[in-house]
Order: C-alpha cells, then sequence, then structure tokens
C-alpha cells in the first residue's frame, strides 16, 4: 500500500504534465494571435497615412 | 485537425488509465507501483517517435531548405524533451518504489538522460541561439545526429547487463505481459500518447508558423512607421 503514493505520483506527473504543456500553447496561441491582429491593425493605419 | 487528435488521443489515455488501474491484474512478485509502467513506456515510444519526427523534418530541410519542416522539427523537438522528460521523472518513480534509489548508473537510463539532453539543447539553441535562419542548420544536424542515441537505447538493453527490466524481451512463457488486459493497457496507452503527442506537435508548430508571421509582421510595421 505504501507504493500507492508513488503510482498516484508518477500518474500525476504524466497527465499534468501534458495538461499544464497544453495549457501554455493555447495561451501562447490566443496571445500571438492577438498580438498578429494588431500589428495588421498598425500595418492598415501606417498605409492609410 | 489538431482538436480531433487531442479528444481521440484524451479519451484514449483515460481509457488505458482505467484498464492500468482497474482491470490488468497485478504482476507476479511486483507492488502497486508495477503499473508505473502503462504510462512510463508510452511516455518512451511518444519520445522517440516525436525525435524520429525532428530528424526526418531536420533531413528534410537540409535538402530542401523547407520552412514548414524546419518549424515542424522545432514543435517535435519541444514535445519529445516533454515526453523524455516524462519517461525520466516516471521512471526515477518508479525505481525509487522497486529498488529503493530515485537513480542508478544503468545503461539505459544514462542514455536516456544523454538523449533528453541533446534535445534539451536544440530547444534552448532555437530559442536562444539568435537569428532562426542562421541557426536553422546548426540545429537540423544535431537533430538527425541525436536520434542515434534512439538505437543505442535499445542495443545497450540487449548487449548491457542493467538493473532496468525488460517488460517486452521475450521470455518463458512469453513476455513480461501475460495478461491480454496487461497488453491492452500497454499497447492502448502507447496508441494514446502516440495521438496526444501529435496534436500537441502540430499545435505547437502552428503557434511556431504564427510567431514567425508576427516577427516578421513586427518589422514591416516598425518599418513603416519608422518611414
Amino acid at each position: 500500500m505504501m507504493h500507492l503514493g508513488y503510482l498516484a505520483a508518477a500518474y500525476a506527473v504524466v497527465i499534468g504534465g501534458i495538461a499544464l504543456y497544453l495549457r501554455r500553447l493555447v495561451a501562447r496561441l490566443a496571445a500571438v494571435d492577438r498580438e498578429l491582429s494588431q500589428l495588421r491593425s498598425r500595418l492598415d493605419a501606417a498605409d492609410r497615412r | 485537425m489538431e482538436a480531433w487528435l487531442g479528444l481521440v488521443g484524451c479519451a484514449a489515455l483515460a481509457a488505458a488509465v482505467v484498464v492500468a488501474l482497474l482491470v490488468a491484474p497485478a504482476a507476479v512478485g511486483e507492488s502497486v507501483a508495477q503499473r508505473i509502467l502503462y504510462l512510463h513506456a508510452p511516455s518512451a515510444f511518444a519520445a522517440y517517435g516525436c525525435i524520429a519526427v525532428v530528424a526526418i523534418a531536420s533531413a528534410v530541410y537540409l535538402w530542401k531548405r523547407s520552412a514548414a519542416a524546419d518549424r515542424l522539427a522545432v514543435a517535435a523537438a519541444e514535445v519529445g524533451v516533454l515526453m523524455c522528460t516524462l519517461v525520466l521523472v516516471t521512471g526515477s518513480i518508479w525505481g525509487r518504489a522497486r529498488w529503493g534509489a530515485w537513480w542508478t548508473p544503468d545503461p539505459r537510463l544514462t542514455l536516456t538522460l544523454i538523449l533528453w539532453a541533446i534535445y534539451l539543447s536544440y530547444v534552448l539553441l532555437r530559442a536562444f541561439g539568435g537569428d532562426d535562419e542562421e541557426i536553422a542548420p546548426y540545429a537540423a544536424v544535431l537533430g538527425i545526429v541525436g536520434v542515434l542515441a534512439i538505437p543505442a537505447i535499445r542495443v545497450s538493453a540487449r548487449l548491457m547487463k542493467g538493473m532496468h527490466p525488460s517488460v517486452l524481451a521475450p521470455r518463458e512463457g512469453g513476455s513480461g505481459l501475460t495478461d491480454p488486459s496487461m497488453r491492452l493497457a500497454f499497447w492502448g496507452g502507447t496508441v494514446a500518447l502516440l495521438l496526444v503527442a501529435a496534436c500537441l506537435v502540430l499545435l505547437r508548430a502552428r503557434l511556431e508558423r504564427i510567431e514567425r508571421q508576427a516577427s516578421a509582421l513586427r518589422r514591416l510595421a516598425d518599418a513603416a512607421e519608422g518611414a
């Protein structure tokens, strides 16, 4: 029964590691998407000038 | 595509975890920690898959100078390092439960650590090495040479006697996975983690493409505003 803690820790590491990486990827994708639309607006504004 | 791969991968992973924890019988003479195998070995297969993609995409980049191949190599290297980290951490936890030590200088463990270090260097080189176009050919060579560590790990397991168990090695009465539900947990977990890794690689490659697009647009916008 003592080894149950090791088992739980290993499964938590795999599932938690993948979930954290996925969350970070999705957050970065959203941030870059926002930056991309801001840059397009800046370029449109520069074109109009 | 990424969403479907992710959904199917997560569902398969959940099913594999249920089979591994609740259905597969305990291995003879092993503690409950033996069930770590059902995520530890599949993480290794996912890491090998990602690293093979890095090597192939790097070779295509060197041959064709394809930006898409370079982006795929960057993405697969990052996910490969993640999977390799999971292999090392879960292996260490299992080792502590089985041998009473977090780490032993076993050939397979040491070579896996070297594999991890090679691809971590690749990721760090791409992140902090400077201009992407300048650094990409050097990184591609590292990506191709590093893959040689994988056959070295497999050969070391056969030739050098270490403490690492060889579950799939043939033995009297079949492999170490004697029960069909054990094999289902093992191979189901492998397919699930390969699908999850593929989804992460595609998402990371998309992020790389958008980041490079944003960087080019940033330069254009700065130039247009400065003019």
